[in-house]
């Protein structure tokens, strides 16, 4: 499979990426990992007329701390963040979230802007963003801002993301010490979840269960209320709407989310 | 048509290439180096891995351009002097495959892990080649191999310090 024709250009820094996203508009993207667009452009399901290279802007990637919150540029690759000894000291879902991204070729090029910014519902980062109650930083034209995870993702690879903004990078507040869960169900290696669950600090985010990342809101009361991990599970689909395809049908996911939800309560790891 | 500038194999290569062209099929047409294949090319089964800059990728979903400025090797690129490399030495002694098919893919995605992992334990070795399917479903000899190797490069390390 060939991508249709395109024009390339790497950009020389944010700035210039956003020049060129002002200019062009919507017959622009942003390629930096590549691993959710090119497979997107093979099946020609986007043929966008100009690709402005991010990947290989030192600027845009790497772990840092900015004051009570961990920060992830861009274009970080998930191998890195899964990696990186700060963020796994100082939000050790979110590294293992990285981790747990397709297979260790996926996760050499992959990055955490592109994988959030693709907005896949089934995905393992948007969940762990969500989870985290993490923020994305997005630039454009007229300036910055920093937007929730709750009000980044909008639907079904939908987000917030302005077509002349980059997501330049991502917040999330600094949770060392504190214990999470994470169970991810797939019926074959290195395939995107048929349900997930990330739950920490009585926070709980599900994939899968919807057209983009959600909360267990009706079992995170519960928890707040003193109710067991059992209890509070049980109530983990409440409020949810998956979707159906061959791998499983709309009875099937809640099974799983309480499932997983009361897995991830019971082990959680700190 | 865009410039590239790319090192394979050791070599260094100059090319005026299409933005579209996949690092793949830059590899097995352009250069004709066939090893790498291409499977599913939907970045799932892994024939198509290679190293860039030493790290295994899956060159269906990697362009030409994006290799501009990197070192890319393939299958063609590990022997030196004539002499397998150690982790093609150990596919063939433990028969780590069957049809050969995948076979290049899962050498190159063994480099890569031993490089990140010299001393993996079966359950790693098995999760570090999770991105590479044996449609043979051949894969205890292949890990085999995995650990094989591993047990080789660090003989040779130890040898090697113990010379020096």
């Amino acid at each position: 499979m060939i991508p249709a024709q395109f024009d390339y250009i790497a950009a020389e820094s944010a700035g210039h990426a956003i020049e060129l996203l002002a200019e062009r508009g919507d017959d622009a993207k942003l390629l930096a990992g590549g691993h959710s667009l090119l497979p997107m452009m093979k099946l020609r399901l986007a043929t966008p007329e100009l690709l402005v290279d991010i990947g290989g802007l030192d600027e845009l990637a790497g772990v840092s701390l900015d004051g009570d919150h961990l920060v992830i540029g861009a274009t970080t690759r998930h191998g890195d963040l899964a990696a990186s000894e700060l963020a796994r000291a100082e939000a050790p879902l979110l590294a293992y979230a990285a981790s747990q991204v397709g297979d260790p070729q996926i996760r050499h090029r992959g990055t955490i802007g592109g994988s959030l910014s693709h907005a896949d519902p089934s995905a393992d980062l948007p969940m762990a963003l969500v989870a985290l109650g993490g923020s994305v930083v997005l630039q454009g034209p007229s300036g910055t801002r920093i937007v929730s995870a709750d009000d980044f993702f909008q639907g079904y690879f939908e987000t917030e993301l302005a077509p002349d903004e980059l997501l330049t990078a991502v917040r999330v507040p600094r949770r060392p010490g504190v214990p999470w869960g994470y169970q991810k169900f797939v019926r074959r290696a290195n395939d995107w979840a048929i349900v997930g669950v990330a739950a920490i600090d009585g926070r709980i985010a599900l994939a899968n269960m919807g057209p983009k990342p959600v909360r267990a809101l009706a079992a995170e009361e519960a928890l707040a209320a003193g109710a067991s991990p059992a209890e509070a599970a049980s109530l983990a689909a409440d409020g949810t709407s998956p979707g159906e395809d061959f791998h499983a049908d709309r009875e099937y996911r809640r099974h799983l989310a309480r499932v997983l939800t009361r897995r991830a309560l019971e082990h959680e790891r700190g | 048509m865009t410039h590239i500038e790319l090192t394979v194999n050791g070599e260094k290569r100059s090319d005026e290439v299409e933005p579209r062209l996949l690092l793949i099929h830059y590899l097995r047409e352009e250069l004709g180096l066939r090893a790498a294949n291409v499977g599913c090319d939907t970045t799932s089964c892994g024939a198509c891995t290679v190293l860039l800059d030493g790290r295994s990728v899956k060159a269906c979903t990697v362009l030409a351009v994006q290799a501009s400025g990197h070192e890319v090797t393939t299958a063609e690129g590990l022997s030196e002097g004539g002499e397998l490399h150690p982790v093609q030495a150990a596919f063939q002694q433990e028969h780590g495959l069957q049809c050969g098919f995948c076979t290049p893919g899962m050498v190159m995605a063994t480099v890569g892990l031993l490089a990140e992992n010299p001393h993996p334990t079966e359950e790693q070795a098995r999760e570090g080649l999770e991105g590479n399917f044996c449609r043979c479903t051949g894969y205890h000899n292949i890990i085999r191999a995995v650990l094989a190797a591993a047990s080789a490069q660090a003989e040779t390390t130890q040898s090697t310090e113990v010379t020096a």
